[in-house]
């Protein structure tokens, strides 16, 4: 396999581990940085990766592994900085602004779940994989699947309402 | 589509009891401009998850090969190393072996007399060496014999 090949063997879900590394771990680049170091452990692997039922499946189970054994090495030793202590409270001018506001509201809440169902809801409402695909992902049965989705749902929708009323009672 | 269908979806969503055909028609719903006023809460929801499947790296992955390259570079060149150091080695013994071997053969070989005359000669004149310094060496044991006489002369038995 040369790197054109190969290339053209990962874009289409290229995009989707950095989504899922950006998901999991707090910044930008520590998603890039995630997704390269995917891509290299495929890359290596590259002779028997036809062994494979599904290599984007494989590629999101390793980019999960790795994102949640990074963030167990940073834990103990780093403060965490997330990115939305910077954003600025201030009352947005515009609809639009606070259209916007309100999706970083819900990213917000997202980022404050267990990881777990941080991970459920970005491949399934983000990124809108099958129960399958998601089982051989996470390594976990469909049934079970079903359930903490339907609790991280309901927590955001939980959560959503608080944010939503705030004020008006 | 009407609020109805909208809530009975809904409602199996939060079960996580929806299929992907099911959960497209929501945020299809929810992206559009007339949205009922009880179900506006849920609209940042699903406005947030069509938007994060926006997002794409803007990363270039690295040139892969190269890395590779450079890491059987590494390998030619270590291979390269270890055979100059060998042959290095390998040099240094076998010259200094062979100048043991002459050295040696010199040491041994002493040369040898064609004429008798000229041997015996040589002989005598070795000879003569020899004795001479086996004289050298008496004359210092003469001191001993002086000091045993007059050991005697006081030391009388």
């Amino acid at each position: 396999m040369n790197q054109v090949v190969f290339i053209e063997l990962i874009n289409p879900f290229k995009d989707k581990v950095f989504r899922l590394a950006k998901r999991l771990l707090t910044s930008t680049e520590e998603a890039e940085d995630a997704t390269q170091e995917v891509m290299v452990k495929l890359w290596n692997k590259k002779d028997n990766l036809e062994s494979y039922n599904s290599i984007e499946a494989l590629a999101m189970t390793m980019t999960k592994n790795y994102c949640l054994d990074q963030l167990k090495s940073k834990r103990a030793s780093n403060l965490q900085i997330v990115h939305n202590n910077f954003t600025d409270r201030e009352p947005q001018l515009d609809k639009k602004l606070e259209d916007e506001n309100s999706l970083e509201w819900v990213e917000k809440i997202i980022n404050e779940l267990p990881e777990q169902m941080q991970l459920l809801i970005q491949l399934r409402d983000v990124e809108q994989y099958e129960f399958e695909e998601i089982a051989k992902i996470v390594n976990m049965n469909e049934t079970a699947i079903r359930v903490a989705l339907s609790r991280a749902r309901k927590k955001i929708r939980e959560s959503m309402t608080n944010t939503h009323l705030y004020g008006t009672k | 589509m009407e609020p109805n269908k909208i809530e009975d979806i809904l409602e199996k969503y939060f079960q996580g009891e929806t299929s992907i055909a099911e959960e497209n028609q929501l945020k299809e719903y929810f992206s559009s401009p007339n949205v009922a006023q009880h179900l506006e809460q849920y609209k940042p929801m699903f406005g947030y998850f069509s938007q994060a499947k926006e997002q794409k790296s803007t990363y270039e992955i690295p040139l892969l090969p190269k890395s590779r390259d450079k890491k059987r570079n590494v390998a030619w060149l270590s291979i390269a190393a270890s055979a100059v150091v060998l042959l290095g080695i390998g040099t240094y013994f076998f010259v200094s072996e062979q100048k043991d071997t002459t050295a040696v053969a010199s040491q041994t070989e002493l040369g040898t007399y064609q004429d008798p005359e000229e041997a015996l000669k040589a002989t005598q004149k070795a000879l003569a060496l020899l004795s001479n310094n086996v004289n050298v060496g008496i004359e210092s044991v003469q001191y001993i014999k002086e000091y045993e006489q007059s050991k005697n002369k006081v030391f009388k038995q």
